[in-house]
């Protein structure tokens, strides 16, 4: 069994300390009448360039990716390296279709993804659609981020049985809950802005001290065997580990920004123009992920998970031990401290975003849409708030109960469940010419058809599909939205000659779009 | 106002700055081009820096064209 390590435990709780401080005194930072969804769920739709810069940083590099990215460089090797060339396609899509969605939602008064699928395509179900997808795929999400903090509070060396092995985690999420609620989006973007600090801190001595410590790139990239240095080359008659590299890229990419958080940190933002420049500094995070991907390969190199010291962390944690376990091998105590703190903050970050996220989706767009249909502000913000804790809750009894594996799948199959919302939201923003049934239908079956390759595969990530004697193997989500998106090209002109040329009223105006 | 509902929405301005995105797509989507381990760079393999560089790149090709469609937007 670990140690406590003490100095490093008291940096990580003053830390930690600090942030819910923060988190609390946020309520008062541009201060808004919190008892309205938009000024508790969005902030007021008032960050500037910097701030969204950090609340879109914090929310999409989030601590489970710090954890996951290196984990996987670690285990598997090259292909690892997928999440930048993910990161890289993720900007040209924000440049282009998020500056015309946030103009749109806010003329409208949208906050969700979901109002502006309702109000563009006048189609409830689509719009409940929407929502739900939203929901299901984040659930789990916030579950993941709990594994991050998990990791770091068992690499402290804070161990226990029963009720008080969870007990680090539930008063992180109780601090959380407790900020989340009476803060809103304000809480996670002021505290992004410490978080996101004490990250890149962190990284950046980990590239500088850990190869100075092994001698040099060149030594860490000879220890590295080869099969994982490099993407396998595929044999004949198949796209092989190019195909699956690529197709993981942008499958992942399309997919980020459906995902309900990421929607609710870009409308937050105070116009489309503090999204554009986004576009062109967030790749300041991407350039870090890579950083921390080949910090994988350095665990490699260094031989760690071999000492006797991390043995229980490695057999506990598997390979999502390897970065705690190099950040503990290679610093001094006080600067774990700063390292650890910095990883479990930034789970908080996300979580909080992704719950405020479920909160706004539930009562735009169950509530408010099939019960009560006109409520007041002051109703409406409770709602959020009440059902941002209900959230929060579920994933921390998920995660205590449930196996992490299966947070893991689930958060898997959440990619390919929401990046079937894709031909509504994000060409919804360009055009109007679908038909809502059409959507609903493309939807049902990309939604329906990916699961059941994610089940033919073992839920691996790709899928094979065979043609002719060719084998494609590829991210099973790109391959269902394509199938998504020609259902719906097919079924518009059906549907609309059913409905005889009768189309639901666009609430939305092509002028809405552009500012 | 559009004229009917089924209108398709009045088009956003083109501008040719916007296939730099598309070089930037292709090249990073075409692994053979860079699945290599020479030439290195500080000892770091081509398949690592080039991704790392082509992070950069693009970032600055996000700032021209943002820079260059500002006044039409």
């Amino acid at each position: 069994m670990p140690q406590v390590n003490g100095i490093a435990l008291a940096v990580f709780v003053l830390l930690f300390g600090f942030i819910t401080w923060l988190g609390f005194a946020a309520a008062r930072w541009r201060r808004g009448d919190l008892d309205q969804l938009h000024e508790w769920g969005l902030g007021g739709r008032r960050f500037g360039t910097l701030v969204t810069w950090f609340l879109v940083g914090g929310d999409i590099y989030t601590a489970y990716t710090f954890i996951a990215v290196p984990a996987l460089a670690f285990g598997a090797g090259a292909v690892a390296f997928f999440a930048v060339p993910y990161t890289i396609l993720i900007y040209p899509l924000l440049f282009l279709i998020f500056p015309r969605l946030w103009n749109v939602c806010h003329k409208h008064g949208y906050i969700t993804a979901a109002d502006f699928v309702r109000g563009r395509f006048g189609n409830r179900w689509l719009a409940l659609a929407v929502t739900i997808t939203g929901i299901v795929a984040t659930l789990p999400y916030i579950a993941l981020q709990l594994v991050g903090i998990q990791v770091v509070v068992g690499a402290l060396g804070v161990t226990g049985t029963g009720i008080a092995a969870d007990l680090p985690l539930i008063i992180a999420f109780a601090v959380l809950a407790a900020f989340t609620y009476s803060s809103g989006l304000r809480a996670p973007a002021s505290i992004a802005i410490v978080k996101d600090t004490l990250i890149y801190i962190a990284t950046f001595a980990i590239i500088i001290v850990v190869p100075l410590k092994l001698g040099g790139f060149e030594k860490i990239f000879a220890a590295v065997p080869a099969q994982k240095l490099l993407l396998a080359v595929p044999g004949p008659h198949t796209t092989g580990a190019y195909g699956s590299y690529a197709t993981l890229a942008l499958g992942s990419a399309l997919a980020l920004f459906l995902y309900p958080h990421s929607m609710t940190a870009i409308l937050s933002a105070s116009s489309g123009g503090a999204i554009r420049r986004n576009a062109a500094i967030l790749p300041g995070y991407s350039f870090m992920l890579g950083l921390l991907a080949m910090v994988g390969l350095f665990v490699i190199a260094a031989g760690i998970a071999d000492l006797p010291d991390y043995a229980w962390g490695f057999k506990t944690f598997k390979n999502n031990f390897a970065v705690p376990a190099l950040i503990l091998h290679v610093f001094p105590s006080w600067f774990v401290g700063v390292a650890f703190a910095a990883i479990a903050i930034g789970a908080l970050v996300p979580a909080a975003i992704m719950s405020i996220a479920i909160a706004n989706l539930y009562t735009r767009n169950i509530h408010r849409e099939f019960i009560n249909r006109n409520p007041t502000n002051k109703q409406e913000s409770r709602m959020a708030k009440n059902v941002s804790l209900i959230a929060k809750v579920g994933a921390l009894i998920f995660i205590i109960f449930v196996p992490t594996k299966y947070a893991i799948q689930l958060q898997l199959l959440g990619g390919i469940w929401i990046i079937q919302t894709l031909p509504a939201v994000m060409l919804g923003a360009y055009t109007r010419w679908f038909n809502a049934w059409a959507l609903l239908v493309g939807w049902a079956v990309g939604t329906l058809a990916g699961t059941a390759m994610a089940y033919a595969s073992n839920l691996a990530t790709t899928y094979t599909l065979g043609f002719g004697g060719y084998s494609f193997p590829g991210y099973s989500a790109l391959y269902t939205v394509i199938l998504n998106l020609f259902l719906v090209i097919v079924l518009t002109p059906v549907f609309n000659a059913l409905g005889g040329g009768r189309k639901p009223v666009d609430e939305t105006s092509p002028a809405d779009y552009t500012a | 106002m559009p004229a009917e509902n089924g209108a398709p929405s009045k088009r956003p301005k083109w501008s040719w700055w916007y296939l730099l995105f598309v070089v930037q797509f292709l090249v990073i989507l075409w692994p053979p081009l860079y699945n290599k381990a020479e030439p290195t760079l500080f000892g770091i393999p081509f398949f690592y820096w080039f991704q790392l560089l082509w992070v950069l790149v693009s970032a600055v090709f996000t700032a021209v064209v943002y820079l260059m469609t500002r006044e039409s937007q």
